[in-house]
């Protein structure tokens, strides 16, 4: 995924920031000891520190609407206040294609311009256009193990096993890719782009089935996750 | 389902069938549309069927929805369809659909957007949200109840913002035994409804959400209906972005690219028609006329491009463009106004102040304004017309509103991606209001002396009360003020009374008098403020007014 992100920002000649929560490396957070505490402190305060930090007025994301049910509520230009927290219950109205950009001081706008695209959508666009994916997305013979109902990769020593479990080799991919293991492969036969939109339209399950984030703290996970400041 | 994706077959990797698809698939219309009724109507149920009979429900989702039904459901054994479109903790809590939720689906005609709307007043806001984007409304009614206040709350505000298609789905027939007489006593009475609104057509589909009667595919109870069920009827309707096509080319200005010295286009999405290379077009609200001279692209250069799409436009002359200025189409007329009436939708807890300064967003551009007066408030439960100075939460009022420059004037009903707009407080920067262009108050004045006094030519059918009322406004400002009527202007010589009026006016303007003159327009000109124009460039010019 790094490997992707530099040579994307590299070849039009973007630069790019790249910002890691000092304290969270500090204390050596981590998925496998810390659960929940890894995402918010990596991804929720991390980002609110490298929004405070460079001062940004506006900070997009790839979120969709048919992602997630909260992210169904999301606006296009959603509003974050001093504290980078989004209120679901008192959001602007969007009319049209009218945006309000408006804001203050230390305020700040998440943008997703991909709102109303559908998991279908990106995919056919990645075919039409030939965009450049990470080849996690294409399915191949990976460690993994089975937990909880989630297969999670093996991917180096850094992945404690539990007592009882021995990795195995299983062709898999990933449907959406989230912070390292917190995100489930599925199990697919699919190693090309093509194969991975046939795929799609017989798929019984949705993208975010492997994302284990979304449940841990029950019904209302993403929405309490956003109003904290992830994105 | 016959309406289905249809998966293809998954054995062989056959690549040209995949490309063919995905061919067909970008060639889809796209239909947005809002669902509308209160929460006992089956709004959710019927959303529901949709997504799961179109196979946009998937295994984990139906799994969660499953035990989300038992322990926050309405409907006992049964899915509770609610919460799959109740994203929020504070709407599964109470049972209530708060902000509009978006959904997303596909036939293999069409895909289509849902967007589903609240139906308590209190929220009146998101509904207007929702209806904003859409093209079609559905509108819910249950078969047991009729037509209810909250139908014609619906109704009128899908009227307002200016959807056509209306689909009036007479839910929950399976609790009245299919009966037909049922059905057309409800249509009857929204008939009747309807035309009082100015509602002129709307489609009538007995359907029950529950049993997925009429939904996705003909329902075998009511074998006494026999046109387009409700799918077939989404799948059917004339798509906007086809329509939009068909009318006057115009594009809102979104950015002035400059990237080196040699290049200056005019990048927006087009809004409206479509746009050849060596097209006439003009520049609002200035009116200069140019030609297009390259359609760019990040993929190349186009001959042309249509509504919808993203382009830089390069011109052959170089003349004064920049943001939230409009191009349109050579002889699409369209005045630069600095003041309009509007309906206003407020949608802030905070009143509205009239004469307090808000930012105004209109297409491309934020322009200062004030709401000069509120004319008139409707009662969105009894569409009664009342008269009012302040507009609350959820009230639609009738308005007049001065900007501090002058914006290329587009009627709502023209186009309503560019005479929709919305008020933005200046203080909270929250969104305070939606509003809909209707109309321009004495179009076509202008000033036409020196800052001490003016020449303004007053047209539009309220000319003579708007000449009166400004009359007395400069007059209480102690200034000395002239009317030049249509009476005055009848009684000149006959080979040119306009003319004559103008050098009137000019002398007037020249010994210090404000000098109004009412006039209607001739045929072929819009508006005899350009002849003024055109005579006074040597004196200085002037700028529009009101």
């Amino acid at each position: 995924m790094y490997g992707l992100r530099d040579k994307v920002a590299a070849e039009p000649g973007i630069e790019l920031l790249v910002h890691r929560n000092p304290e969270a490396e500090k204390l050596g957070i981590n998925p496998f000891d810390h659960g929940p505490l890894h995402t918010d402190m990596w991804k929720t305060e991390g980002l609110k520190q490298a929004l405070d930090q460079y001062g940004f007025d506006a900070a997009f994301g790839g979120a969709r609407r048919d992602e997630e049910k909260s992210r169904a509520k999301e606006r296009v230009f959603s509003f974050r206040d001093k504290n980078h927290r989004w209120d679901p219950k008192n959001q602007r109205p969007e009319l049209w294609s009218l945006y309000n950009a408006k804001k203050g001081a230390k305020e700040s706008i998440r943008v997703f311009p991909l709102s109303n695209w559908t998991e279908l959508d990106i995919w056919q666009y990645i075919y039409a256009e030939g965009i450049e994916i990470v080849p996690l997305y294409l399915s191949a013979p990976r460690p993994t193990v089975e937990r909880d109902g989630t297969l999670l990769m093996v991917d180096d020593e850094r992945f404690p096993l539990q007592p009882g479990e021995t990795p195995v080799d299983r062709s898999v991919r990933f449907r959406t890719l989230g912070c390292y293991p917190l995100t489930g492969a599925v199990e697919s036969e699919a190693t090309t782009l093509a194969e991975v939109i046939q795929e799609m339209l017989v798929a019984t399950t949705s993208e975010r089935q492997g994302r284990v984030i979304d449940k841990d703290g029950g019904a209302a996970s993403m929405e309490k996750k956003k109003q904290e400041g992830y994105f | 389902m016959a309406t289905l994706l249809k998966p293809l077959d998954a054995a062989e990797t056959a690549r040209e069938e995949l490309e063919r698809w995905i061919d067909a698939t970008q060639k889809k219309s796209l239909l947005r549309f809002i669902t509308c009724g209160s929460v006992d109507d089956g709004k959710s149920t019927l959303i529901g069927r949709l997504l799961y009979d179109s196979k946009m429900l998937f295994e984990d989702q139906l799994s969660t929805l499953a035990s989300d039904s038992k322990k926050q459901g309405t409907q006992g054994e049964a899915l509770d369809f609610a919460l799959l479109v109740d994203g929020l903790a504070a709407e599964r809590e109470q049972g209530i659909t708060i902000d509009v939720a978006y959904r997303f689906f596909a036939t293999e005609r069409r895909k289509f957007i849902v967007a589903d709307t609240p139906g308590h007043e209190q929220y009146t806001r998101n509904m207007v949200t929702g209806a904003s984007t859409a093209d079609l409304a559905v509108i819910l009614i249950d078969a047991r109840k009729g037509v209810l206040t909250q139908t014609k709350r619906h109704s009128f505000l899908v009227h307002l913002l200016g959807i056509r298609n209306v689909v009036l789905a007479v839910n929950k027939m399976d609790l009245v035994g299919y009966d037909q007489s049922a059905f057309d006593r409800i249509v009857e009475d929204y008939a009747a409804f309807a035309k009082t609104a100015g509602i002129g057509t709307f489609t009538a589909i007995p359907v029950s959400g529950l049993k997925g009667d009429n939904i996705t595919s003909r329902s075998a109870e009511i074998d006494w209906y026999d046109s387009p069920f409700l799918l077939e009827h989404l799948e059917a309707v004339p798509a906007a972005e086809r329509k939009a096509g068909d009318e006057p080319f115009r594009m809102a200005v979104q950015w002035v690219s400059r990237p080196s010295q040699n290049f200056r286009g005019y990048t927006g999405r087009i809004a409206s028609g479509q746009v050849r290379v060596g097209d006439p077009i003009s520049v609002l609200p200035a009116g200069r006329n140019t030609f297009v001279e390259r359609i760019v692209t990040f993929d190349g250069d186009l001959d042309q491009a249509v509504a919808g799409q993203s382009v830089t436009l390069t011109l052959t002359d170089e003349i004064d463009c920049s943001r939230g200025d409009i191009l349109v189409a050579a002889g699409e007329r369209s005045d630069a106004v600095s003041r309009i009436s509007a309906s206003l939708i407020w949608m802030s807890d905070e009143k509205l102040v009239p004469h307090r300064s808000y930012w105004l967003k209109v297409g491309t551009q934020t322009v200062s304004a004030s709401i000069d007066t509120v004319q008139s408030i409707t009662d969105v439960n009894t569409l009664e017309i009342s008269d009012g100075n302040a507009l609350a939460l959820n009230d639609i009022g009738k308005v007049v509103i001065d900007l501090d420059r002058a914006i290329p004037g587009v009627r709502y009903v023209d186009n309503r991606k560019l005479g929709g707009f919305i008020l933005i407080d200046k203080m909270t920067h929250a969104t305070v209001a939606a509003g809909l262009v209707d109309d321009f108050p004495a179009n076509a004045v202008r000033r036409a002396a020196g800052p001490t006094s003016t020449i303004i030519w007053v047209t539009g059918p309220d000319r003579a009360l708007w000449a009166a009322r400004t009359a007395a406004e400069l007059k209480a400002q102690r200034r000395q003020v002239s009317i030049i009527d249509e009476e005055a202007i009848a009684g000149f010589p006959a080979d040119d009374p306009v003319l004559t009026a103008r050098e009137a006016a000019k002398l007037l303007a020249a010994a210090g008098v404000h000098v109004l003159v009412t006039i209607e327009a001739r045929p072929g000109e819009a508006h005899p403020g350009r002849v003024v124009e055109a005579s006074n460039e040597d004196n200085g010019g002037g700028e529009w007014v009101i």
